[in-house]
Order: structure tokens, then C-alpha cells, then sequence
């Protein structure tokens, strides 16, 4: 229980509003970030009622510069698996970074910027440098890439986000899910997109470091809005049946049998094109081994990651790669990876915690529904 | 008044006679978060001091519970399996984990008392 050695850790510019909301700092991806402030249940649970601030400025905002949008898009397109050519100006769309043999490298979301023309890309913290690399490697001399260290990524998720954003902007009104345009907030440049990852309707606000603890200020001083930290992200996007890269995904994993297989795009299964293409193929052809299922157990005991699911003879047949205790359901909740053939919803399943059997089921994800806006009223 | 003792890894055994009752410090559980689980040991477990004997589950971790005295467990707090929030809300009192008869009284002596313990944990 001793206290995380922090010093030594890189510092968003909200740390210091961290440690004085009585933030709990902890490494995550060499980042000094809030694990929780009070409570990492209350901070779930105002989540899903009202409206959270999460700093997750340790994720990868990566530029890409160099073209018209068609040319990028068309280049684009040459590495990663999404339809890029279709997006409207605004629009975003999730996809994956894949190698060869289709594993996955990262998870992220490319979006056109609103002005018709800019592409960005949003990777996970602990990825960046890697896929930063990677898209230089193989694109470095057709286009340009920036890995921009000056702004920061403020999340505010919840249903009562958008009237509170609504205080300082008609841009939160504006967007639907996955939609983002340029905005001012109490004067503060910013890019505000209708994304997230909770599971609830929200905004992730890109704005520049010097303008960063000012606009969390801001934000936070309303009355709907309390700081989140880390903890209640994971429980809630374990809620929303979301994967977290390095757990739920890795290199050895494909989009297929990570049930993810919409980051792919439809046209693009077929037409191929992307790196890993061939192999996505190969599997969507002969079907998948092992699929990432949701599961709900039975007892209030978490059954966390790298716990092993076993068959009724006791034999190995798969794992769990995220665990935790749904705040909003009051049980157990994971995902897990079992052979094609068990891994049905309905199905049951027995997972082994300090030697003692769990029983749970498969069930449709994800455990909490998703309350994401899809249309303007 | 009952005396009550401290380990170095924040769990309190408070002594009723010959009898321990052992959970985990205020401190501790503020440390740990939100509990949604405690994995009790069984009545008749014979312990000695360091062997694991519970599982405090958080949302976000699970931690052992190494005993901090020697004896055999004599009752187990059951009001945990239902309402483990219990060691949040109430610590050092109605969210006890176990009670030992112990087999080695002495071993509470190198434990800390309430103000040494306030030093430690400050």
C-alpha cells in the first residue's frame, strides 16, 4: 500500500488541479494521472447520471498534413482498414492500426476535421511513439505527421454534458455522436468532438496546454460537472462493452475475433488494400478460433484479467481479459476469449478465481446500454 | 476500554480477552476504495501470523490479507457477504473480518498502538 513513486512521471498540465481535487496519482502509460479522487464508484456512478471531467491528455494526437483530403484519404487508406474517402467534414470514425498478419497495434479514431481539408488521428497514450513511427515509416514521404505534445484532451461525459457545454457553446448542440467542429469556450480556442469512452453521451475537447487548467476550471465550476479519474473510466468502459488496448487487444489479436470487425470497413473487407488486409480475408474466409464475448457472474466475487475459463472437464478453454465489479449492475462483469462454438450468448461459462469455480453467462454487449446521441432533436 | 493494536501493513487486531477481532485500519480501507468483496477464510482455519486469511476486493484491485497474529479463526464477519461496503463505512467496527482465539498473545506487543500507528500512517 505504499504510496506510487510519481516524481519521475511525465505531468499533464491538470496536474496540479488534480492534487488539489484530492486526485490519487498513479503511473498510467508514464503519466502521473488520478486513479481516483474521492471515490472511484461515486465517480462512475455521477457519470452515468450527470456529468464527469476526465483528463486524458496522455493520449496520442497525431496531425496529418501534406495533401488535399482526397490524396491523405487515399494514402490513408493504404494503412489503415477504415473507410476514410467517405468521411463528411466533421465526421470520425474508430478504426485500428493492424500488422501483416492483422494483428492489432492500436486502436484509434481518424477524424476530418471540420474545415473539410485537416486529418487527425487519436491513438492511446501508451502506443503513440510506436504508431507515430509506424505511419511515418510508411507514409513519411508522401505526407506529414506531427505527434503534437502542446495540446492537451479534456473528456466531460455524462447526459448533462452537452447543457453544460451549451453554457458556453451552440457547437454542443450542434453534433451528433461522432461529429466535431472547432468552437470557442469563454474565449478559449477549441476542438470539440461528440465522442467518448463511457458508454454516455459526452465531448472530448482538444484545446492547447496553456489554455488547459483554465478551461477544466471553467467547466468544472458548474454544477452538473465533478472530476473523474482513471478507475471509473475503466469500469465504465467495461460497462459500454468497449476494449482497452493491451488487455482486450494486442498483436496476437485480429479485429474478427476481437468482435470488433466494424473498424474494418465494409467495402474495405472485400476491396482490401490496407496492411493486414490479406489476412483479414483469410480469417473473415475460413471464420475465426476464439471470439471476446461479454460475461455476467453469478456471485459478487470480480473475476479479473488472466483468470482462465475452463469446460466442464476442467480444461482450459479460454481467458479473461478484463475483469472488474459493475458499479451500475452490482455484479461481476468481463470480457473473456472461448472458442467459437461456446462463445454464444446465453451460453454458461465457469471461470477460475484463487482455485474456486465462478459461474457466469454470456450475454449481449454491452452490459449497460449505450446512451450515445445519434440524431439532433 | 479494549485495546486495540496495528500491523505495518494496516490491519488492527482489537483485543477482547483472548480473543482478536482483526480487520483493516480506517486508513486502509480509504487506501483501497469502494470494497465490493471480501473472500472470508472458514472457522477452524489455524493461522499463523503472516499467513494469507482474506481477499478485499475493490472495484478496481483485489488485496490479500495477511493475518497480523497466530490462533485459530473463530468466527468470520458474515454481514460482509452481503454489504462488504461495510469495512468503508465502518472499519474498525462493524467491518471486522475475523476473530481469533489467539495462540500467541505476545505477538500483539511488536504491533503499534493507536498513536504510534497515527505517526506511521501521517
Amino acid at each position: 500500500m505504499a504510496k506510487p513513486e510519481i516524481e519521475n512521471l511525465k505531468k499533464t498540465v491538470l496536474y496540479d488541479l488534480h492534487i488539489a481535487n484530492g486526485g490519487r496519482m498513479v503511473d498510467f502509460c508514464g503519466y502521473a494521472l488520478p486513479i481516483q479522487y474521492s471515490s472511484l464508484v461515486k465517480e462512475h456512478i455521477h457519470t452515468r447520471n450527470s456529468s464527469s471531467l476526465f483528463d486524458v491528455s496522455h493520449m496520442g494526437q497525431i496531425f496529418v498534413n501534406g495533401a488535399d483530403f482526397e490524396a491523405k484519404a487515399k494514402l490513408l487508406e493504404t494503412l489503415f482498414p477504415a473507410d476514410i474517402l467517405s468521411l463528411k467534414s466533421g465526421e470520425m470514425r474508430y478504426s485500428v492500426l493492424l500488422n501483416e498478419k492483422a494483428g492489432i497495434i492500436d486502436d484509434l479514431i481518424i477524424t476530418r476535421a471540420e474545415n473539410g481539408n485537416d486529418v487527425f488521428i487519436v491513438v492511446n497514450g501508451a502506443t503513440k511513439e510506436n504508431d507515430f513511427a509506424i505511419m511515418k515509416n510508411m507514409l513519411g514521404d508522401k505526407l506529414e505527421f506531427t505527434l503534437n505534445e502542446d495540446l492537451s484532451l479534456i473528456a466531460l461525459q455524462g447526459p448533462k454534458s452537452a447543457d453544460v457545454l451549451a453554457r458556453y457553446t451552440s457547437i454542443a448542440n450542434e453534433l451528433i455522436f461522432m461529429q466535431s467542429g472547432a468552437a470557442v469556450i469563454a474565449g478559449i480556442n477549441v476542438y470539440v468532438s461528440r465522442s467518448g469512452y463511457t458508454g454516455e453521451d459526452g465531448f472530448e475537447i482538444s484545446v492547447s496546454n496553456d489554455q488547459a487548467s483554465k478551461l477544466a476550471k471553467i467547466l468544472s465550476d458548474n454544477d452538473e460537472v465533478e472530476f473523474a479519474g482513471l478507475g471509473a473510466r475503466d469500469s465504465l468502459r467495461l460497462e459500454a462493452g468497449l476494449c482497452l488496448y493491451g488487455h482486450d487487444m494486442n498483436e496476437e489479436i485480429d479485429p474478427i475475433t476481437a468482435s470488433i470487425i466494424f473498424a474494418i470497413g465494409k467495402q474495405r473487407r472485400i476491396d482490401g488494400g490496407f496492411v493486414g488486409a490479406k489476412a483479414v480475408q483469410d480469417i473473415i474466409a475460413n471464420g475465426v478460433e476464439q471470439k471476446r464475448v461479454g460475461i455476467i457472474f453469478n456471485t459478487r466475487m470480480p473475476v479479473r484479467e488472466g483468470a482462465q475459463l475452463i469446460d466442464e472437464l476442467g480444461n482450459n478453454i479460454g481467458i479473461i481479459t478484463s475483469g472488474s465489479f459493475s458499479p451500475t449492475l452490482e455484479k461481476p462483469i468481463a470480457f473473456g476469449y472461448l472458442p467459437k462454438d461456446i462463445a454464444k450468448i446465453g451460453n454458461s461459462v465457469c471461470a477460475i478465481v484463487r482455485g474456486k469455480q465462478v459461474f457466469g453467462s454470456i450475454v449481449k454487449m454491452p452490459f449497460v446500454k449505450q446512451n450515445y446521441k445519434r440524431s439532433i432533436n | 476500554m479494549s485495546k486495540t493494536k496495528y500491523s505495518t501493513d494496516h490491519e488492527y487486531v482489537r483485543l477482547e480477552g483472548e480473543v482478536g477481532m482483526v480487520g483493516i485500519s480506517i486508513y486502509a480501507q480509504e487506501q483501497l476504495g469502494d470494497i465490493v468483496y471480501v473472500e472470508l477464510p472458514n472457522v477452524g482455519v489455524k493461522l499463523s501470523k503472516g499467513d494469507e486469511v482474506a481477499v478485499i476486493e475493490s472495484v478496481k484491485a483485489a488485496s490479500e490479507l495477511y493475518s497480523p497474529v497466530s490462533g485459530e479463526v473463530i468466527e468470520v464477519n458474515e454481514a460482509l457477504n452481503d454489504d462488504p461496503a461495510l469495512v468503508n463505512t465502518d472499519a474498525q467496527g462493524n467491518g471486522w473480518i475475523y476473530k481469533v482465539a489467539l495462540s500467541n498473545i505476545s505477538e500483539l506487543d511488536e504491533m503499534m498502538d493507536d498513536a504510534a500507528y497515527t505517526d506511521f500512517t501521517s
